[in-house]
C-alpha cells in the first residue's frame, strides 16, 4: 500500500530523514515510534506530500508521489487523511464545516446528504449534537475526535495519525486508541500511527517501525518487538535512560 | 549587497504571491462570496470609525495650518481647495492605507500565521484547499475593493473637517466651503487618489500574507510576523507613494 525507499530530508544543515525503508501493508495498523525530534511527523508530511523529499520515492498504491503535478498530488490527498496531533480544526468554522470541509468542495452532493455524512462521522467517533458548536468550545479529547471524524468523512484509504494520543488525559488516551481500532476494522483502512506512546502503540498496531536519527532501525510486528535484541529498541521499548542512544541524541 | 538580495529575494516572492492569488482568481474552484463579503466588513467597515477620527482631525489640523500662511495673504477662503487637494492626492490615500495596513493587515498576518502555528494551514492542503485560494485571495479582493471606498470616505470626512474650521473661525458657509472645495479638485486627482488607494491595497494584502507564511514558531513568531507585517507595509506604502506622486506629477499635471 505504501512503499518508501531511500527518503532523505535536509532542513538547512540539520538532515532529518536519512535514508527511510519502509513498507505498510493495505488495511493494517502501522505504528512508528521513537524519540520526540527523530523524524516521525516529518516523515508522515511526506507520505501525504506536504514536504518534498531531497532524494527517494513514496509509492502509494503503485504510484510515486515524489515530484508529481499538483493536481495528482490533490487526487493523492483525497485517497490519504491526516490526524494532526493539535487536531488542527479550522477555528473559524463550526463543527459540521469542518467535518464536512472535503464533502462540500470536491464532492456533488447536496446540503442534506453532506449533512447526513457530517452525522453519520460525528456518530463514529461517538460525538452527537455538537454540529453547531465551535472549535474553542470543545475539549482537548473532543477536538481530537472531530479531527477523527474530519478525517474519516471522505472514507479515504489511508489515515496518518500524527501522536493521537498526545495532550489527552488516560481515559480520553485509551477512547482514541479503541476509536483507532474499532475505525480500521469498520472502514477496512490503512492507518498510519506515529507516537511515542509505547502503551498506545501496542493497542492499535498490528506491525510497529522504529526510527531512530532519521533511519527505521526495527520493522516487524507488534509481538516480536519484545523478541527484539536490538539494544536501542530494547532501550527505547524498557525506558531507560542507560543504553546506546543517549539522553541528548535525537 | 546580500541586503539588496534579500530586498530583490521579498519582492520577488511578493510578485510571484500576486500570480498565485490571480491565478486562484481565475481557477474553477468556486468562490465563496459569503466569506469576502464577511471579509470586506471586517477589514474595511469596521475600520470606519478609525478613518473618521483621523480623516476628520486631519482635516481640521491642515485647515488651521492653511490658514496660518493664507491669513498673511488674507486669502483664507482658499482653506477649502488647499484641505481638498491635500486630502484627496496625498494624505486621504496615504493615511487610510497606513490605517488599515496596521489594523486589518496586521489581523490578516496574525490571524493565518497563527494558523500556521496550529497546523491548520497544513490541515488546509490535506484536505484538498490551497492557503492562497481559501485565505488570501477573499481578503485580498476585500481590501482592493474596500480600500479605495475608505478613501473616498476618508477625503469627505477631511473636506468636512477642513469645513469646521472654514465655517468657525472665517464664517464661510457650507455651500461656499464645498464649491471652493468642489472647484479646486479635478477628475485627474481624484483619479490619482483611487489609483494610488488600489496599489495600497495590494501592499498590504502581500505583505500581510507574505509576513504570514514566513511566520515560524508558536505565540512569538506570531508577535514578530504581525510586527514585520506592519513595518514593511508602512515602509512600502510611503516609497510607492512617492513614486506615484512622482510619476503623476510628471504624467497628470
Amino acid at each position: 500500500m505504501i512503499e518508501i525507499h531511500n527518503l532523505y530530508k535536509k532542513f538547512g544543515s540539520q538532515e532529518v530523514l536519512r535514508g527511510v525503508e519502509l513498507n505498510i501493508e493495505k488495511s493494517s495498523t502501522h505504528a512508528i515510534i521513537g524519540r520526540s525530534g527523530c523524524g516521525k511527523s516529518v516523515l508522515l508530511k511526506h507520505i501525504i506530500g506536504l514536504l518534498q523529499p531531497d532524494r527517494g520515492d513514496i509509492f502509494i498504491e503503485g504510484v510515486n508521489i515524489v515530484g508529481i503535478g499538483e493536481k495528482e498530488k490533490k487526487d493523492i490527498r483525497l485517497k490519504i487523511s491526516m490526524v494532526f496531533q493539535e487536531s488542527a480544526l479550522f477555528d473559524f468554522l463550526n463543527v459540521e464545516e469542518n467535518v464536512g470541509f472535503v464533502l462540500q468542495r470536491y464532492f456533488p452532493w447536496d446540503r442534506k446528504e453532506i449533512k447526513e455524512r457530517v452525522r453519520e462521522s460525528l456518530e463514529m467517533v461517538g460525538l452527537y449534537h455538537i454540529e453547531k458548536k465551535y472549535p474553542k468550545e470543545l475539549s482537548g479529547g473532543m477536538k481530537k475526535r472531530v479531527a477523527i471524524a474530519r478525517a474519516i468523512a471522505f472514507r479515504p484509504r489511508v489515515i496518518l495519525y500524527d501522536e493521537p494520543t498526545t495532550g489527552i488525559d488516560p481515559i480520553g488516551a485509551d477512547v482514541i486508541n479503541s476509536l483507532i481500532v474499532r475505525l480500521h476494522d469498520q472502514l477496512a483502512i490503512t492507518s498510519v500511527v506515529v507516537s511515542h506512546d509505547l502503551g498506545s502503540v501496542m493497542k492499535v498496531a498490528d506491525t510497529i517501525s522504529m526510527m531512530l536519527g532519521g533511519r527505521i532501525i526495527y520493522s516487524g510486528r507488534k509481538d516480536d518487538l519484545s523478541l527484539c535484541h536490538d539494544e536501542r529498541v530494547e532501550q527505547f521499548v524498557s525506558g531507560s535512560r542507560q543504553g546506546p542512544i543517549s539522553a541528548q541524541e535525537v | 549587497m546580500s541586503r539588496l538580495i534579500k530586498l530583490a529575494y521579498y519582492l520577488g516572492s511578493l510578485v510571484f504571491l500576486l500570480g498565485e492569488i490571480i491565478s486562484s482568481f481565475f481557477s474553477r474552484q468556486k468562490k465563496n462570496l459569503l466569506d469576502i463579503i464577511n471579509q470586506m466588513i471586517f477589514l474595511g467597515f469596521d475600520s470606519l470609525g478609525l478613518v473618521s477620527v483621523v480623516a476628520l482631525f486631519t482635516g481640521i489640523i491642515i485647515a488651521f495650518q492653511s490658514a496660518y500662511q493664507l491669513q498673511r495673504l488674507s486669502s483664507e477662503i482658499y482653506i477649502a481647495s488647499l484641505v481638498a487637494l491635500s486630502l484627496t492626492r496625498e494624505l486621504g490615500p496615504v493615511l487610510a492605507s497606513l490605517i488599515v495596513a496596521g489594523r486589518s493587515g496586521a489581523a490578516i498576518t496574525a490571524q493565518i500565521s497563527s494558523m500556521k502555528a496550529t497546523e491548520q494551514l497544513d490541515a488546509l492542503k490535506t484536505l484538498g484547499a490551497e492557503p492562497v485560494e481559501y485565505l488570501i485571495m477573499p481578503r485580498f479582493i476585500a481590501l482592493v475593493v474596500t480600500l479605495p471606498l475608505l478613501i473616498v470616505y476618508a477625503d469627505f470626512l477631511g473636506i468636512l473637517g477642513g469645513y469646521i474650521v472654514g465655517g468657525s473661525k472665517f464664517g464661510m458657509s457650507f455651500g461656499l466651503y464645498f464649491r471652493m472645495s468642489l472647484e479646486a479638485l479635478q477628475f485627474k486627482d481624484i483619479l490619482a487618489g483611487l489609483i494610488k488607494s488600489f496599489v495600497f491595497a495590494i501592499i498590504i494584502g502581500l505583505i500581510s500574507a507574505r509576513e504570514a507564511f514566513d511566520a515560524s514558531g508558536a505565540s512569538e513568531g506570531v508577535g514578530i510576523a504581525v510586527n514585520k507585517e506592519i513595518v514593511r507595509s508602512f515602509i512600502m506604502i510611503i516609497v510607492a507613494d512617492c513614486f506615484l506622486t512622482a510619476l503623476f506629477y510628471s504624467i497628470l499635471r
